[in-house]
C-alpha cells in the first residue's frame, strides 16, 4: 500500500511525537489470529462432519445380501455374485444423484477396459433407474435394488456415489468415496490389478 | 464470444486497476500532479468494465451456454430462469466476480460523486480501493476464472439440484456481499485519510453514506438469514450462534459501532482515531467472514465447499490488507491530532459507550467463534462453543447497550446534566417500571434475561419515540425519523425475542392418528401420515387438522435425503397476527405412534419485523443524509 509515500505537506501538525506501543496492539492481535487461521488451514484436522466416512468393511467379506432386480430384465445382486474368482467393481448409485451423472463416462471407460461392474441402486424406482441408464449410459452387469438403504448401510457406505473394489473371494479391498473423476480411473484400475 | 468479451473486460479492468494504484501513488508522492485528473476517469471506466464482465456472465447463465465450464457445472437448461439468473453467483467463481464487480462499481461511484472531500484524500482513497481490487482480480484471473471454456461442450449442465432452488438462497448471498463490499469503501476512505493525515469531519461525511448503505444490506441479510434458518432447519430456533451466522454478525456489530462513531466525527469532529480503527475492524470482519465461509476451516450447518488452496489465497489477501492497514494505523494515527473535546455526560459520551459495548460484544462473539480453533491448535482437542456461552456473555452487554440507546438520543452534544437527562426519559422509565411490575406480579415467573428484555423493550420503545416529542413532525429531518424507526425496530425485535423465549409453549408427544393436542390457542388433531416423494428425497408427511377443521391442514414433513444421507424436518408454519404455530414431525415408533413437536410462539414474527424496521430506518437516514449533503454542496457551489 501507499503508506511509505512521503508527505508533501501534512495537513495537521503532529502533537504526539512519541510512539505509543498501544497503537501496535491491534496489529499484534491480528497477527496472532492470522497464525491460528494458517494453522487451521494447513494442520487442522478435519472435523467429523467434513470428512467422508471410510467404511469399516474394507478388508472384510462383502456382507450377506440378496437384492431384487432394480430394473426389469436385469438380474438382481446377491453376495455370491461378488465372489466369482474375478475382481469386480461394486458401484453404489441412484438416479436422483447428480454426481452419479458426472462419473457415468468414467464408468463406461472402465467397462470398455474390460472391468465387470455390479451396481446397487439406492432408494430408487425402476422407471427412474431405466431412464437414468438410457440417458447417461449403462456400464452395469447386475443391478440390485436397495429401497431402504439396508445393503448400503451394511457395506458401510455413507453416501452416493461410492465404488468398492472387490477381489475374487468377495473381500472388499478398496473403497472410493464420491464420484470417479477422470484422474481417479488409473487408481481404480490399479486397485483391481492388485486384487488379482 | 460472450465469454471472451467478459474475460477481456475483466483483464482490461484489472489493468486499469493497476494503473489506478500507480497513478494514485505517483500523485501522492507529489511528483506528477498532472496525473491527478486521470485517477477519477480510470476508476469509473474500471467500474464499467467489471460491470460489463459480470453482465456477460449473467448472460451466459441465462442462455445456458454449456461450452463454458462454470455454466456446465452449475446450471441446467431445464432450470427456471430465476435460478439460472441466481446461479450466476451461486458458485465460487461467480460469487468472486460479483464481489469484484460490486467493489469496482462502488469505486467508480466514489470517483463520480464525491466532490466535497479533499482531492488528495480522495485520490489516496481510490488508490487504496485499487489495492484491494488488484488482489481480487489476481484471485479471479489466476485461481478461479469464471469464463473458462469447456471443450467439447457438455451435452447438458449438471446443476439441477432442487435443494438449491430456493429464493432465500438465491438472494441472500448478494445482499450480504453488498454489505461486505460496502465496508471496503469505508476502509479505503479510512486508509486514504490516514495516508494524507486528513482524518476529520469532511472525511466522515464522505464515508458515512457508504457505511449506512452497507449496514442496511448487512441488517437485511442477517434478518433474512435468521428467518431462513428458522423455517428451513425445523428446529424452531431463529439464531444458532453458528460460525457462518457469526461471520455475518461480526461485521454488522463493527459496522453499527462505526455508524455511530462516524456521526460523532461528522457532527462534532471527535473520535478521530477511534473511527478510523472501527473502519479497519469492520472491513477486517467482512474479510474474515468471507474467509471463514469460503475456506471451510470452520464447519457449520451451512457448510460450503472446502478448498484449502483458495483459502490460502484469501488468507494472503487478509494478511496483506488487514496487516497493512493496521501497520499504517500504528505508524500514522499517533500523528492525527485529537479532535474536539467533550464531557463524559453528553451525546458523545453516550455514543462512546455505544461503541465500547458494541466492540465488547464483537470481542465476545469473535472469541467464541474462534475458540474451538484455538483450543485445537494448542491442545489438539475438538470442541464447540454453543448458545449458553454467547447468551450469557453477549446478552447482558446487549441489554446494557439498549439502555444507552434509550438515553443517548435525548442527550445534548458536548455537555449535559444527568438530572436533566433522567428528567427527559422519565416517561419511558415509568412505562418500563409498569411493565416490570406486571411481569413480577401478574405473570408466572420467567427468566431474568426475558424479564429485563420485555421491561427494556417497553421503555426503549417509548424512549425511541421521545426525540419526536414536541417537534413539528413534518419539519423533522428524514435522518431523525430514520434513527427513531431504527431504534424502535430494536425494541420490537427485542420484545419478539423475549416473548419467544419466555412465553413459547412446546408440546412433544408420541401421537396416534385421531389424537388431539392443545398448544397455545390451537387444538391440533393428528389425522395420520402419508408417504411423499420428491426429486431426490422421500418423506413422511403428517396431516394435522387445525381447530377441528378437516379442510384446514398443516403438513409438516420428515425428509430423507440419500446423498449425503441426511434427514431434515420441513416444518409447517401457521402465522397469525399474534404469533406462529410451528409444527414438526419426528420419527415413528413402528407401532403407529409418531413423534410430534408443536410450538406456539407468541410474537416471534416481531424479531424479523424489528430487523426490517432497523434496515428501513437506515434507508431513511441514508436518503436524508444524501439529500442534505447535496443541498449543502449546491449552496457551496453557488456561494
Amino acid at each position: 500500500m501507499t503508506d511509505e509515500a512521503p508527505m508533501a505537506a501534512p495537513t495537521e501538525t503532529p502533537t504526539a511525537k512519541k510512539k505509543h506501543l498501544v497503537l501496535w496492539v491491534p496489529l499484534a492481535f491480528a497477527v496472532i489470529f492470522f497464525g491460528f487461521f494458517a494453522y487451521a488451514l494447513y494442520f487442522g484436522t478435519d472435523s467429523p462432519q467434513q470428512r467422508a466416512i471410510e467404511s469399516q468393511m474394507v478388508g472384510e467379506q462383502v456382507p450377506e445380501m440378496d437384492l431384487d432386480p432394480a430394473v426389469p430384465g436385469r438380474p438382481g445382486l446377491r453376495t455370491a455374485d461378488l465372489a466369482t474368482g474375478e475382481p469386480k467393481l461394486l458401484n453404489v448409485f441412484a438416479s436422483w444423484c447428480v454426481p452419479c451423472i458426472t462419473e457415468a463416462p468414467q464408468l463406461m471407460q472402465l467397462q470398455n477396459a474390460g472391468v465387470t461392474i455390479e451396481a446397487i441402486a439406492i432408494r430408487d424406482r425402476p422407471q427412474d433407474v431405466y431412464g437414468f441408464l438410457q440417458r447417461w449410459g449403462d456400464p452395469f452387469n447386475r443391478i440390485g435394488a436397495d429401497p431402504n438403504s439396508q445393503a448400503q448401510l451394511a457395506l458401510g457406505s455413507s453416501g452416493v456415489p461410492e465404488t468398492f473394489v472387490i477381489d475374487g473371494n468377495g473381500v472388499i479391498v478398496h473403497q472410493h468415496i464420491g464420484e470417479i473423476r477422470p484422474e481417479n480411473v488409473p487408481e481404480i484400475l490399479n486397485a483391481l490389478e492388485n486384487a488379482r | 464470444m460472450i465469454a471472451e468479451t467478459g474475460l477481456a473486460a475483466l483483464w482490461l479492468a484489472a489493468a486499469l486497476c493497476a494503473l489506478q494504484l500507480l497513478f494514485g501513488i505517483a500523485v501522492l508522492r507529489g511528483n506528477s500532479d498532472e496525473l491527478s485528473s486521470a485517477v477519477r476517469p480510470v476508476a469509473v471506466v474500471q467500474g464499467l468494465l467489471t460491470g460489463i464482465s459480470f453482465l456477460m456472465l449473467i448472460w451466459l447463465f441465462l442462455r445456458t451456454d454449456l461450452s463454458v465450464e462454470l455454466v456446465a457445472l452449475n446450471s441446467h437448461s431445464a432450470k427456471p430462469w430465476l435460478y439460472k439468473f441466481a446461479g450466476t453467483w451461486g458458485n465460487h467463481e461467480g460469487s468472486m466476480l460479483l464481489w469484484v464487480a460490486i467493489l469496482a462499481v462502488a469505486g467508480g461511484l466514489v470517483a463520480l460523486f464525491e466532490r466535497r472531500l479533499n482531492e488528495r484524500t480522495l485520490i489516496a482513497t481510490l488508490a487504496a480501493q485499487a489495492a484491494i481490487g488488484l488482489g481480487f482480480y489476481a484471485f479471479l484471473l489466476f485461481a478461479s476464472n469464471p469464463f473458462a471454456r469447456l471443450s467439447p461442450a457438455a451435452a447438458e449442465g449438471q446443476g439441477l439440484n432442487p435443494l438449491l432452488q430456493d429464493p432465500g438462497l438465491a438472494f441472500h448471498p448478494p445482499t450480504l456481499y453488498l454489505g461486505y463490499v460496502g465496508m471496503s469503501v469505508a476502509f479505503s476512505f479510512a486508509v486514504g485519510a490516514l495516508v494524507t493525515r486528513d482524518v476529520g469531519a469532511a472525511f466522515a461525511r464522505a464515508m458515512r453514506p457508504w457505511v449506512l448503505g452497507s449496514w442496511i444490506f448487512l441488517t437485511l441479510g442477517i434478518t433474512a438469514g435468521s428467518y431462513w434458518a428458522y423455517y428451513e432447519l425445523g428446529w424452531g430456533g431463529w439464531w444458532f450462534w453458528d460460525p457462518v451466522e457469526n461471520a455475518s454478525l461480526m461485521p454488522w456489530l463493527a459496522a453499527t459501532a462505526l455508524l455511530h462513531s462516524v456521526t460523532v466525527l461528522a457532527t462534532r469532529d471527535s473520535l478521530r482515531a477511534w473511527t478510523v480503527m472501527l473502519a479497519v475492524v469492520a472491513f477486517s470482519m467482512s474479510m474474515v467472514g468471507t474467509f471463514l465461509v469460503r475456506s471451510g476451516i470452520l464447519t457449520s450447518v451451512h457448510a460450503f465447499a472446502v478448498d484449502p488452496q483458495r483459502g490460502t489465497f484469501i488468507l494472503a489477501l487478509l494478511v496483506l490488507y488487514i496487516g497493512g492497514a493496521l501497520a499504517l494505523y500504528g505508524l500514522r494515527v499517533g500523528t492525527v491530532r485529537e479532535g474536539s473535546q467533550f464531557e463524559p455526560v453528553s451525546r458523545e459520551g453516550a455514543l462512546v459507550a455505544n461503541n465500547l459495548l458494541f466492540t465488547a460484544i464483537l470481542g465476545v462473539v469473535l472469541i467464541g467463534t474462534l475458540y474451538p480453533l484455538i483450543v485445537e491448535a494448542v491442545t489438539g482437542e475438538q470442541l464447540s462453543v454453543g448458545p449458553p456461552y454467547f447468551n450469557s456473555t453477549a446478552g447482558p452487554l446487549a441489554l446494557l447497550l439498549v439502555v444507552v440507546m434509550a438515553a443517548g438520543p435525548l442527550m445534548r452534544w458536548r455537555k449535559d446534566d444527568w438530572k436533566k437527562v433522567v428528567n427527559r426519559i422519565s416517561l419511558p422509565i415509568l412505562i418500563a417500571s409498569l411493565v416490570l411490575a406486571i411481569l413480577m406480579l401478574a405473570v408466572s415467573p420467567i427468566g431474568i434475561l426475558p424479564t429485563l428484555g420485555l421491561t427494556l423493550a417497553a421503555g426503549v420503545g417509548a424512549a425511541s419515540l421521545a426525540p419526536l416529542w414536541g417537534r413539528k413532525l413534518r419539519r423533522t429531518p428524514l435522518f431523525t425519523w430514520g434513527m427513531v424507526i431504527a431504534h424502535l425496530g430494536v425494541s420490537v425485535c427485542m420484545a419478539g425475542m423475549a416473548f419467544e423465549s419466555s412465553f413459547s409453549e412446546e408440546v412433544l408427544v408420541a401421537s396416534r392418528p385421531g389424537e388431539t393436542h392443545q398448544v397455545g390457542p390451537y387444538t391440533i388433531t393428528f389425522l395420520g401420515t402419508e408417504p411423499v416423494a420428491g426429486p431426490n428425497w422421500t418423506a413422511i408427511e403428517a396431516r394435522l387438522s387445525v381447530n377441528g377443521d378437516p379442510e384446514d391442514l398443516l403438513r409438516p414433513q420428515s425428509r430423507m435425503f440419500s446423498s449425503p444421507p441426511t434427514e431434515t424436518n420441513e416444518a409447517a408454519i401457521r402465522t397469525a397476527w399474534n404469533g406462529q404455530l410451528y409444527t414438526v414431525i419426528g420419527n415413528g415408533d413402528g407401532s403407529g405412534r409418531w413423534q410430534l413437536r408443536l410450538w406456539w410462539k407468541p410474537f416471534v414474527t416481531w424479531i424479523w419485523l424489528g430487523g426490517v424496521m432497523i434496515a428501513f430506518g437506515g434507508l431513511l437516514s441514508l436518503v436524508g443524509r444524501v439529500r442534505r449533503e447535496r443541498r449543502t454542496a449546491q449552496r457551496e457551489a453557488y456561494a
